[in-house]
């Protein structure tokens, strides 16, 4: 089956990821980060984002905390659609199973049995395929539910079950996006199942369906050029005619459709008939196989018509053109033999644009790429372009990191430059005071300890102030001289120190409770000092370790990702080179084909110049004898 | 599918002889659709497999070589990181934001299309890392944009936000109908 058509009418990616980001408040950066990369198109980035992310969540000791929680199971999820949308099948196979395996909603699941179904569909495992869509149930996602039995229906037909693929195409509720695919499609399916009346019948609708959307009337344009061809060959020659006429005069399949329009006219000997079309397309671009041919039917027809005279004349102009565009060819095979081909794929000012392959022609010396135009447009063809444009870009980032790594380098360098001379000299004064600091804080501790002890046994004399503490060693020690001298007068003064004594005692005492709660207050604003000062502490030592961590133990490292950025490099080279090489053959060999055709219509029409030459001169002579 | 046949050799006949009794394979001459050789499917095939190992293998260097950078250049102790994600629904074209830190411009951006379409899904984008040391930082936004009706939007508004020792994540939510509004998040 046609799988540019099949694909097209797939082409549905609803992009998961954003549905599910925008449905909901998004309260993870890093996944949202990734939603705005691939919105973009850039599917490494979004990748290269949400893969350290999942990794790291993984990682965690409680990732129910983490606020990727609530939009896992869509990030799983978006993991395989950014892989699938970065052409890594393998990689995106294996989440999307994963997500299939995972307890998640119906919804979610049959989104990934869809998009699974779809990768192996595409990839030819049609077994696989039907065995993922057969895993669909329950819940079904009402913006996929056509989705799943359109892609049935193809993956019916590609296996040759071409009943099956009616069931299932006259089963679908027709939706807006599919409208035309599957009419189309049904025609086919009646085609392959050998039910004629009933595809021709299929086909006629699918090719009256009216709309303002461009792809549906590509397939309408299509369904008609098909049914076209198919009643020109059952000789219903009017009809088909009829039937070509509702090919768009600027659609894609209008020059083929001109040409079968002419054919069919030229069938029942209306030659006249035959080159309105014909004439049509001898104005339009001389590089398309519809053109050429026409070059070469309008002389015949006005041969047939016994304008010999003109036919000669023409046959000579269309001698001309093959002329030219069988160097145009040559000239195209030189350019991608020289490599032009594939510097002008790379060139980023064409990329940018979204007609890249008809920008293509316009670069000096680059190969014509009209002729390519089909070859281009074929699936097999987009994904060798699409991987060889793929490994350009992962060239350059390659070839950017291993620039970087020298920035690297440099910046330890410099850090290291800085850091080296001073650090020690700041260890030594940080040992310092590290050892300062411990001391006071060992005192405060030591001081927090007795306040304790004090709560379950009082010792007033502890909280004395040093005043009361001077006075009170003076009493005594002035008691013991008095009792030593033995004088009665001072034995007689022994009271009043005693008094004196008792009222520093009572000084004491008395205020005890207050005095406690005072050193206990006074505690507290001390542990707010050390509170601040450890904290000090701490973003020393964090600066300290900064410091180190922004210099020390990169070399390993770096050198082990310069090693796997070089093999990469190397390995890529080595693949690119043969992707090159593969695109260049392809086209080339397509291009000789273009090549040996126009030989073709340019050895015919060399004969038909003369043919045509003989018989004008024949009828002028015939002519003068009357 | 119907394929298309190459058919000079007919058109040759037709244009010898007199009358015009083609077959069908003349019908399909102008419609040459290419399909690839089972050797050329199968080189494809071979090198796609590669390149989605090399693929594989860049995106697993690309996240190594991302959290060396991280490290080295944005050390989790001093990085700061400012993201900007529209209010879901919000019409506003957002044409330009700037931002000052401390009274110092570090970011100005103009979004295109395509990046504005990406925040209306729900993206998010990092307008900007750096360092700064722990403690308090006054955050300026400048918001440029036209409203719904077309009419012009600009919207400036100051923030205070602590660096604490954990790397800071700050993000912006726009409006067009309300003031920007800041989140740890």
């Amino acid at each position: 089956m046609d799988r540019a058509t099949s694909l097209a009418g797939l082409a549905l990616l609803t992009a998961f990821a954003s549905g599910q980001a925008a449905g909901g408040e998004l309260r993870d950066l890093h996944y949202g980060e990734a939603v705005f990369e691939a919105h973009q198109g850039r599917y490494f980035e979004a990748l290269q984002r949400l893969d350290t992310e999942l990794a790291q969540y993984h990682g965690l000791d409680e990732p129910s905390l983490d606020s990727l929680t609530p939009h896992l199971g869509s990030a799983e999820f978006s993991v395989g659609d950014f892989e699938l949308n970065y052409r890594m099948h393998h990689r995106a196979g294996r989440a999307i199973q994963r997500v299939l395996e995972a307890d998640v909603e119906d919804a979610v699941r049959n989104e990934a049995a869809y998009r699974l179904a779809r990768i192996h569909f595409q990839k030819d495992q049609l077994e696989e395929a039907l065995a993922a869509l057969g895993r669909i149930r329950g819940d079904v996602p009402k913006a996929i539910r056509d989705d799943i039995e359109f892609l049935r229906a193809n993956v019916y037909l590609a296996q040759g079950r071409a009943g099956a693929a009616v069931s299932a195409l006259r089963d679908l509720p027709v939706g807006a996006d599919l409208t035309g695919f599957a009419a189309y499609n049904l025609g086919i399916a009646l085609l392959q199942d050998g039910q004629l009346a009933e595809a021709v019948e299929q086909l006629d609708e699918a090719g009256r369906i009216g709309s303002s959307d461009e792809a549906t009337q590509g397939i309408r344009d299509k369904a008609n050029l098909v049914l076209g061809s198919l009643l020109f060959e059952l000789g219903q020659f009017d009809r088909a005619e009829q039937t070509l006429d509702r090919v768009r005069l600027e659609g894609p399949f209008s020059n083929q459709a001109l040409l079968r329009a002419g054919w069919s006219e030229a069938s029942v000997e209306r030659f006249d008939r035959a080159l309105v079309p014909w004439k049509l397309l001898l104005d339009r671009d001389q590089t398309d196989a519809a053109v050429q041919e026409a070059l070469l039917a309008v002389p015949q027809a006005y041969a047939s018509l016994d304008a010999h005279g003109r036919a000669a004349l023409l046959f000579g102009q269309a001698l001309e053109s093959y002329g030219v565009q069988i160097e145009r060819v040559d000239a195209s095979i030189d350019s991608i033999r020289d490599g032009r081909f594939l510097e002008a794929l790379v060139r980023e000012e064409i990329r940018q644009s979204k007609d890249w392959v008809i920008r293509l022609r316009s670069l000096p010396e680059s190969p014509e790429t009209f002729y390519l135009m089909q070859l281009m447009a074929s699936h097999d063809f987009q994904t060798a372009l699409q991987n060889y444009l793929d490994l350009e870009d992962l060239r350059s980032k390659l070839l950017s990191w291993q620039s970087s790594f020298d920035a690297f380098e440099d910046v330890i360098r410099v850090r290291g430059e800085y850091y080296d001379p001073r650090l020690p000299e700041v260890d030594a004064d940080f040992r310092e005071l590290d050892a300062r600091m411990r001391t006071r804080l060992e005192q405060r501790r030591h001081l927090a300890t007795r306040l304790q002890g004090l709560l379950t046994a009082p010792q007033p004399e502890l909280l004395a102030t040093e005043e009361e503490r001077v006075t009170s060693e003076r009493l005594s020690a002035l008691a013991a001289q008095l009792t030593n001298s033995g004088s009665p007068e001072a034995l007689a003064l022994l009271p009043r120190l005693a008094r004196l004594q008792g009222v520093v005692t009572w000084q004491v005492r008395t205020q005890y409770h207050e005095r406690l709660t005072a050193a206990h207050t006074h505690l507290a604003e001390l542990v707010e000092h050390v509170d601040a000062l450890a904290k000090q502490h701490h973003a020393f030592v964090r600066s300290r370790q900064a410091a180190t961590h922004g210099y020390l133990g990169y070399d390993r490292q770096i050198e082990q990702l310069r090693k796997r950025v070089g093999t990469a490099l190397a390995r890529l080279d080595l693949v690119m080179g043969r992707q090159g090489h593969l695109i260049e053959t392809v086209a080339v060999r397509e291009l000789k084909g273009r090549r040996e055709r126009l030989v073709s219509l340019q050895t015919q029409a060399r004969y038909a110049v003369a043919d045509s030459y003989d018989r004008a001169v024949g009828a002028q002579q015939i002519g003068q004898v009357q | 599918m119907i394929r298309s046949q190459h058919s000079s050799s007919v058109l040759q006949q037709a244009i010898n002889r007199t009358g015009w009794s083609l077959g069908l394979a003349l019908i399909f001459a102008a419609a040459p659709s290419w399909s690839a050789s089972d050797s050329d499917r199968q080189q494809m095939k071979s090198l796609d497999e590669q390149v989605q190992e090399i693929k594989s293998d860049v995106l697993g260097i690309a996240a190594e070589l991302s959290q060396l950078e991280e490290k080295l250049l944005y050390p989790s102790g001093t990085q700061v990181a400012v993201f900007v994600a529209l209010e879901h629904g919000d019409p506003l074209r957002l044409d330009a934001v700037r931002l000052s830190i401390n009274g110092q411009p570090v970011a100005h951006y103009i979004y295109s299309f395509k990046e504005l379409d990406a925040l209306r899904a729900g993206g998010v984008q990092r307008l900007y890392v750096g360092n700064l040391p722990s403690g308090e930082h006054r955050l300026e936004v400048q918001v440029n944009g036209k409203q719904d009706g077309g009419q012009d939007y600009t919207r400036t508004q100051e923030f205070t936000f602590s660096k604490g020792i954990e790397p800071e994540l700050v993000g912006l939510t726009i409006s067009g109908g309300a003031p920007v509004t800041l989140g740890n998040w």
